[in-house]
Parts: C-alpha cells; structure tokens; sequence
C-alpha cells in the first residue's frame, strides 16, 4: 500500500480522475522552474538525498594511521499542502456532475507550483537549497518600469552569458507583475514585447509564480539539477462528516552547477 | 532465492514499481503453469489424475485473474486498452489496435501518471529531459 493512503479514501474512481485531472491541468502551467532546469527522476518515496559526489575529511579518527571522510549528500526537502473537497460534491460526481467545486485544490496546486518555484529559483536556507538568484555570479540587472527597455536588459543578460561561455539556448522565467507587464506592451510598430524577447532568448518565456523579477538561464542542459524523488502526488489524510481532506505532496533537492549559467533581472524599482 | 523481475537496481525503484514488477512476474509464472497443465493434461491417460490437474489448473486460472485485475487496477492505460480487446467478439487483433490507439491518444492528451505510479504525472516539463 503506498503511503498516499489513497485507497482508504471515501472516493470513487471516477471521482479520483476529476481531482487530479483538476491537480494536473491546475500545477502545469504554473511550474515554471520544471520548463527551464533538467529534471531527474521521479526515484520514488523512499529516496531520500542526492549524492554531490563530493566527501568532507574528517578532523579526528578512530585510531593512529588512519584518516575517514564522510560522504555529503543533498537531503530531499518534502513539500505538503493540504486541500479539502466536499463529501456533497463528489457524491454529485457520481450523479454524473462535472463541475464540482475543487476551488481548495485550485488555491493548493498554486501555493505547490508557487513554493517549488521560489525554491528552486530564491533557494531555501533551512533545506540548505541555494537558489538559481542567489548562486548566480553575474551582477543583477535592474529591470525598472520602462518596459521598452527590457529587450535592452534581456540582451544585456544574454551577452553576459555568452560572454562567460556559457550557450544558450536561453530561458527566461518572468514573475507575475512582470509577465503580465510584458503581456499588456507592444513596441513601436505594434510589435508585441513577448515575442520581441522571445527573439532575444531562443527558448521559453515562462510564467513563474515564486519568482520576483525575472532570470535569463542557459538551458544547454547540466547547469540546474532538479532531483525528484517522488513527484507531486494527491495522498488522503482523513474525512469527516462535511469533507474530505486531502494533500498535494512531492520530494525534491535542486542544486545549482553552474553559477555562472544565470542572470538575475531585479524587480522594477 | 532470484530476483529476476527487476531490470533495473531494486533499490533505485520505487516502492510501488517493485509491487508492480512482482505482480508482472506471478502473471508471467501462472500463465506458464496454465500452459504446462495444458500439456500434462493432453498426455495423461489416467482419468483420476486428468481431474486433479484440471483441478490445479482451474486455480491457475484464478490466480492469473487476481494478477491481471490488481495490474490493471494500477495502470489505467492498460485497464483501458484490456477493455477494448476482452470479453469482445470479432477481429481480436483490429480490436487491439483501435483500442490502443484510443488509450494511448488519451492518456497523452491527459498527461497521465507513468505506469505504476500513484504520483500525478507530471515530471519534466521541458523539452530536455535528463532521464
């Protein structure tokens, strides 16, 4: 039995897929970090740290004439969001309803694709997750509130990245307020500013919720590893008279390879 | 004792994978001792034990059964394509393959969860993937 529980649910099979039909089509759009770093896995629960390859040598030692180091491994971070469903509205799946309120699940899934996001890109201190911003070597570029300059900043992020022989093709994860202020110009002529940047990067624009600003990386692949041990899953904790109450879960570690594969765009001052 | 239904290392798969790994190989043993009771059974003259290995075959019978329901129970993909093909009647191998190409066109367009996983699915989302 897996430790989702799921089986131990009151919920019907027909009522499972809607829910996680509805996780699914919910998480993404929003994980953003998943479009742009290389991803390994899923390994599964019980996986539970990501061998750096590296070990520590140790002060002291069991007896004369020997020396021990120990082996640093990255421990996985377990991320958990609890979400509840009304025991009425999956019975009304089962009169053959389609539109059940999932609204919990909906509010769940983003604060998920929220969190992974801002850990993989700001990094997570209690985890020991040193973030795609905080490792990069390249001094931040402000973007300011003048969108028409952006393509300026992008293609000033991309000849930096070029200029520390770092290949693209690029990505460039966008926060909310900066998506949306990208989205809403369009340059002399008419010309939209997303597809203007778009040119810039030759990869993704991605919309990324978690994230302040924006970052260019470098998607040639080994410089941003995501290590999933088991990935985002719906798992039963327990019901009662009113509801059922569910989570969203998922096992991950995220290093950063290469500092220099990165660069931060800081938020509009 | 082997442990030949793993071809990838046991300890690197997830739990549900190696559950699922051993119902696929007790499918694999009950259809062979359904096969090798076919047999006996086409040589054997003796009526009394011609009636003991149809016995034991009967529960080989089940046996497959059980396995066959908890894999499709697990994957819903293969459950979809089984019922497609079972129980039908007609052409066995044009209802296989309507019925896989149905499944398999679904279960892309719904992003389905990898076999034996009770996860969402989801994995990587770029066009790279690193395994």
């Amino acid at each position: 039995m897996s430790h989702l529980l799921r089986e131990h649910a009151p919920i019907s099979e027909t009522a499972w897929r809607l829910v996680d039909d509805e996780a699914r089509s919910r998480l993404t759009p929003a994980l953003a970090a998943r479009k742009l770093v290389d991803f390994a896995g899923p390994h599964g629960w019980e996986y539970s740290a990501t061998n750096l390859g590296r070990a520590q040598r140790l002060a002291d030692a069991p007896c004369d004439g020997v020396w021990g180091a120990q082996r640093r491994l990255l421990a996985l971070t377990e991320l958990r969001v609890p979400f509840s469903v009304g025991l009425d509205e999956l019975h009304d799946v089962e009169r053959g309803a389609r539109d059940i309120d999932l609204g919990s699940l909906d509010q769940a899934a983003r604060r998920l694709a929220t969190a992974e996001n801002s850990i993989v890109f700001h990094g997570w201190e209690s985890v020991s997750i040193v973030g795609i911003v905080q490792a990069a070597k390249h001094d931040p570029i402000i973007l300011g509130e003048d969108c028409e300059r952006y393509p300026r900043h992008v293609a000033k992020a991309v000849e930096l990245l070029l200029g520390a022989g770092i290949d693209g093709p690029y990505g460039l994860a966008l926060g909310p307020e900066t998506y949306t202020r990208v989205l809403e110009t369009s340059e002399r002529g008419g010309y939209p500013l997303l597809d203007h940047l778009h040119n810039i990067v030759a990869g993704p624009l991605v919309w990324a919720p978690g994230i302040q600003g924006a970052v260019v990386v470098s998607m040639r692949g080994g410089d941003f590893l995501f290590d999933s041990g088991e990935d985002i899953s719906i798992g039963y904790d327990h019901a009662d008279a009113q509801s059922v109450k569910l989570y969203l879960s998922e096992s991950f570690s995220f290093r950063v390879v290469t500092p220099e594969a990165a660069v931060a765009l800081g938020e509009a001052t | 004792m082997g442990f030949d239904q793993y071809h990838e290392p046991a300890h690197e798969l997830p739990e549900e994978t190696r559950t699922f790994a051993r119902l696929c190989a007790s499918l694999t043993e009950e259809a062979e001792a359904i096969g090798w009771y076919q047999q006996r059974l086409a040589v054997e003259p003796d009526r009394e034990a011609r009636a003991i290995m149809r016995d034991a075959q009967g529960e080989e019978f089940k046996h497959f059964c059980m396995d066959l329901e908890f894999l499709l129970r697990r994957t819903p993909l293969w459950r979809e394509i089984a019922e497609g093909i079972l129980f039908g009647e007609g052409d066995i191998v044009e209802q296989g393959e309507e019925a896989e190409e149905a499944a398999v066109d679904g279960a892309a367009a719904r992003g389905a969860p990898v076999t034996g996983s009770t996860s969402l699915g989801i994995g990587n989302l770029s066009a790279r993937s690193t395994t």
